[in-house]
């Protein structure tokens, strides 16, 4: 089946820019990034989209259609109604670029404050020995394409460009636990994360486990037990003579920034965009209107309290607002209000984790609570 | 050159897959001020596709697995046009890479001992692929990615090189100087001056319509060397793996790993035949089992049984379901069944294969653990490149290094299945070595011509000037239409020769697109008519060297001389550009130590 798609799709910079509309002949089995991809060679070839493998695999082409973090190469056209219209615009969390392509570089420098995997001793020969059963808990996590969606979720730093220097996000919170979980890793990361990475912000609201294109399950199988770990590393009874969790195999490391700056180059700034002499000679620079803004506009700080819904309108046919957008109204004010309290602390985390944790680790994390709840009351 | 920035390093690497990467790493380690300049955001890069594993003789699995069992499965693979030396580096150092990067990192699959596990694949005797289910080459890029940036080297990504820059002063010697390139995000320009330049650019697969191959497989690093004085070889050597998706039209070209196969898939036609007992050749008859009963007992008992031709080597699988869907024996939409849901449990399907149940479930709605997947032959991989030292992976421009896709000899005619990965580990860290080693040896450092920076300045912003020229991408889409009809699968004479009259008329074209809409800042319009250029240099190259070879071989086939002729065996075809135009010549192959060649005549 042939038709006419109506799309919508973002269109500026840095500087502002506004919705263009469109009518892109599509076909049957065909995903967005098809759509996109012939708005670009026929109609608008200058549109700027990121994309690679259009399998799914690289986590290149993210952005959100209908208001819904998704990767354009895995939405299929056919799970919207035809005479539905698709509105694409870029991830909100990051600054825009140019039309679809946002500056993630946020992420490469979270990236390289993670203290790398230090095994024991040389692997010459393949002396290296793990079982299946230890290595499929963090070859979950290795699945993960960086294609940031999670970030771009996060309720902590969408709309909250000032968490940004102190949190890394759900992506690097599963890295952390990865390494955590490796049978043959020798580093103790975890008060690094609950510290300087701030793992303490998340209240496990799983909206990033909900757009992982992957399915990893971000918060459940990384997050929370990541968060128990760091209980355990901190709340450690002692004076029950119990010594859960504690582990003498592995050094403590930190803090965030350790490996010094950021090796990913950016380009030099050009105070102005660099046009060419012809060309840009007749570019207007739409500015955009408040109320069509899709994404951080450039200033750092953000003061918004509770994050606006996604600007992209939702369309008639999918659920009011997504799981995202409903997800983050509940919990963007009680960040707000607990602000640092909750990184320090970390109440969500533990309270939480006593319900859905395994029974072993769960009674771990129950000893924590208790000594929290001491501690607490001592500090009262 | 108002807005040209200028970069210092000993060695720029361009390209962040796993060659790319390794040869960074190897070069920092030597002590060289190392960069990585990449098209795509790092981590992006085209092994994040790769899916089987990676060929290495650990002898996990099968003690009896060694390196010249290795060398050998590698050689006969490629027709044994492959460059014995290569072959051989790859086969006796490939373990170790593999283990290097279990030590940064790595998560691979295990064997019950706890070893790591090894998986059968295509032209392998043994199972010998270190996998992790079926995205070992994401694994094998985000270790490399995370031990890169662990080692603060520094990164430029979303940034072209446009040009390699050879050395102005007198006395140069034609050595490389440094590269040009722009940033994507700003369409600004930067100049990297140094004395070695590793291109890691992957292969030219875009050039072809229905290809498993993103856009960067532009084949900007076959077409820059040869720009800059280096030498191609066996060009005419385009892999098409023989299964790629081909329902729904989004995925056409997408590919299914040959694990489906190593992991007991099987290929039908229409009427439900296996067909592939048809199709096994005389070269592999001794080892390929003849019939269901022996094929399928192969997977348990490798000794005693010969394995099933589905694991034939890719070139034959690929003709075999060409002619099957020529012969109107193919599935609704043109391809043929593979059918691994009658033949392994769906919990074993799903921890195998996670990967391929999510692709097909997600972007063609087919359950493979209930149904067959429908496929056909898709462009997946250039056996030629540029011609390097086997040792040192240097070409003949000094200075100048390919590795991985971009370099030719270590296949032949036809790559294995997992020896890519295998060559993007063992001959990366080799050339990041031999390049800081060249390096430090200078006496003094090459000189970037400011003439030269300008007129590559001028060439990217050519485009710019022509306001009333044809959109780069209908010129795209008709280079690779007229590539996948005329030099596809098979191909002959006549055809070739019209392929070289459209690229001809093609080139006309391009040099008038034009680029549309505002702005140097991320604009695919001009990335796409910068990109045009290496992608008809490869394609002629291709072409040309395709009408010269008349004879079938691996990745090469012949409609009008479908026999193997040993005379073209002892050959290879090598490309050098002057002045615009390409010279082809014939040169012998190096010739394989005894030692070695006695490891073919004991019937190994």
């Amino acid at each position: 089946m042939t038709y006419d798609l109506n799309l919508r799709v973002w269109r500026g910079d840095a500087d502002g820019g506004d919705f263009a509309s469109f009518r892109v002949p599509v076909e049957e089995g065909e995903v967005v990034l098809d759509a996109i991809h012939r708005l670009q060679a026929e109609q608008a070839p200058d549109l700027a989209v990121r994309w690679n493998c259009k399998a799914g695999k690289c986590g290149s082409c993210s952005a959100e259609i209908n208001g819904k973090p998704r990767l354009m190469c895995m939405t299929r056209l056919s799970s919207f109604d035809p005479t539905e219209t698709i509105t694409v615009t870029p991830m909100r969390t990051f600054p825009v670029i140019r039309d679809l392509v946002t500056d993630v570089s946020f992420n490469f420098e979270k990236a390289r404050e993670v203290p790398a995997f230090a095994p024991a001793g040389s692997n010459a020969g393949g002396q290296f020995r793990m079982q299946q059963v230890d290595v499929e808990r963090g070859q979950e996590f290795r699945k993960c394409i960086e294609c940031f969606l999670c970030q771009n979720t996060c309720h902590v730093i969408r709309d909250h460009e000032e968490n940004k220097p102190a949190f890394a996000g759900p992506r690097f919170f599963i890295r952390y636990a990865e390494l955590d979980m490796h049978p043959l890793d020798t580093l103790d990361r975890r008060e690094m994360a609950q510290e300087h990475e701030g793992l303490g912000y998340c209240n496990i609201t799983k909206c990033c486990t909900e757009v992982c294109p992957e399915s990893i399950k971000i918060t459940d199988n990384g997050i929370i037990p990541l968060k128990e770990r760091v209980v355990d590393t901190k709340y450690d009874p002692v004076f029950l003579g119990l010594k859960i969790g504690r582990r003498k195999d592995r050094r403590k490391v930190g803090p965030a920034g350790g490996n010094g700056p950021s090796p990913i180059k950016r380009p030099a700034r050009a105070t102005t965009p660099v046009g060419v002499a012809a060309a840009t000679a007749v570019a207007s620079t739409p500015t955009r209107s408040e109320s069509d803004s899709p994404a951080p506009t450039g200033s750092p700080a953000t003061t918004r309290i509770v994050p606006a819904p996604t600007a992209a309108p939702q369309s008639s046919g999918s659920s009011g607002g997504g799981p995202t957008a409903a997800a983050m109204s509940a919990a963007g004010s009680a960040v707000s209000a607990a602000g640092s309290a909750v990184s320090k602390v970390g109440t969500a985390a533990t309270s939480d984790t006593a319900k859905t944790a395994l029974p072993a680790v769960g009674a771990a994390a129950g000893v924590g609570f208790l000594a929290w709840a001491i501690r607490k009351s001592r500090r009262r | 050159m108002a807005d040209t920035e200028t970069h210092d390093y000993d060695v720029v690497v361009v390209g962040a897959g796993g060659s790319g990467l390794r040869a960074a790493i190897a070069a920092h380690e030597a002590g060289a001020r190392t960069a990585i300049v990449c098209k795509s955001l790092l981590g992006k890069a085209h092994t994040v596709m790769a899916e089987g594993g990676i060929a290495a003789a650990m002898a996990n699995v099968w003690p009896e697995d060694n390196w010249q069992v290795h060398f050998r499965d590698t050689m006969r693979g490629g027709k044994m046009l492959n460059n014995w030396r290569m072959a051989q580096l790859h086969a006796q150092e490939a373990p170790e890479r593999v283990w290097e990067l279990e030590e940064w990192g790595a998560l691979f699959d295990r064997t019950p001992e706890g070893k790591i596990s090894q998986r059968d694949f295509g032209g392998h005797r043994y199972a010998r692929l270190a996998h992790v289910g079926d995205r070992t080459g994401l694994e094998m890029i985000r270790t490399l990615q995370q031990r890169a940036v662990d080692l603060g080297i520094d990164v430029f990504m979303e940034c072209t090189i446009t040009r390699l820059l050879k050395d102005g002063s007198a006395g140069g010697n034609g050595r490389v100087a440094g590269a040009f390139a722009y940033w994507r995000e700003t369409g600004t320009f930067l100049t990297f001056r140094a004395p070695a330049v590793v291109l890691a650019t992957g292969g030219i697969g875009k050039s072809f319509t229905v290809t498993s191959n993103s856009w960067e497989y532009t084949g900007d690093g076959h077409a820059m060397a040869l720009w800059a004085g280096a030498s191609l070889i066996n060009m005419e050597f385009v892999q098409f793996h023989p299964t790629g998706m081909v329902w729904p039209p989004s995925v056409k070209g997408i590919l299914i790993t040959e694990s489906v196969r190593g992991e007991g898939g099987v290929l039908r036609n229409s009427e439900g035949k296996r067909f592939m007992f048809d199709y096994i050749p005389e070269f592999f008859k001794a080892e390929t089992a003849d019939n269901e009963a022996e094929a399928d007992a192969w997977y348990a008992d490798h000794k005693n049984n010969r394995r099933p031709p589905e694991l034939l080597p890719r070139d034959e699988v690929a003709r075999a379901i060409n002619s099957e869907i020529k012969a109107g024996r193919g599935s609704p939409h043109g391809g043929v069944f593979l059918d691994i849901a009658t033949r392994r449990t769906p919990e074993d399907i799903q921890r195998r294969l996670p990967s391929m149940y999510h692709q097909f479930k997600e972007l063609g709605d087919v359950d493979i653990t209930k149904e067959p997947m429908e496929v056909a032959p898709t462009c997946h991989y250039v056996m030629g490149g540029v011609e390097v030292d086997a040792d040192t992976q240097a070409s003949v421009v000094p200075g100048l290094y390919a590795v991985g896709e971009v370099s030719g000899g270590m296949h032949g005619s036809n790559r294995l299945g997992g020896n890519s990965l295998g060559d993007l580990l063992v001959f990366g860290k080799r050339a990041g070595e031999h390049a800081a080693e060249y390096v430090a040896g200078l006496s003094a450092r090459p000189a970037v011509a400011a003439a030269d920076v300008d007129a590559a300045e001028q060439e990217a912003l050519e485009p710019f000037g022509r306001p009333s020229g044809e959109n780069p991408y209908a010129v795209m889409k008709d280079l690779q239409e007229h590539m996948q009809s005329l030099v596809g699968i098979i191909r002959r004479g006549d055809e070739l020769e019209q392929a070289l009259k459209e690229i001809d008329r093609l080139k006309e074209r391009a040099a008038h697109a034009s680029v549309q809409g505002s702005g140097r800042n991320y604009n695919p319009g001009w990335h796409t008519a910068l990109d045009l250029r290496s992608m008809l240099t490869v394609s002629e190259c291709i072409a040309k060297s395709a009408l010269e070879r008349t004879e079938s071989r691996g990745g090469h086939t012949r409609d009008d001389y479908p026999a193997t002729d040993p005379e073209w065996g002892k050959v290879n075809l090598v490309l050098t550009e002057r002045r615009g135009a390409l010279k082809l010549e014939r040169k012998p192959l190096p010739q394989m130590p005894d030692e070695l060649k006695e490891l073919f005549e004991e019937g190994h």
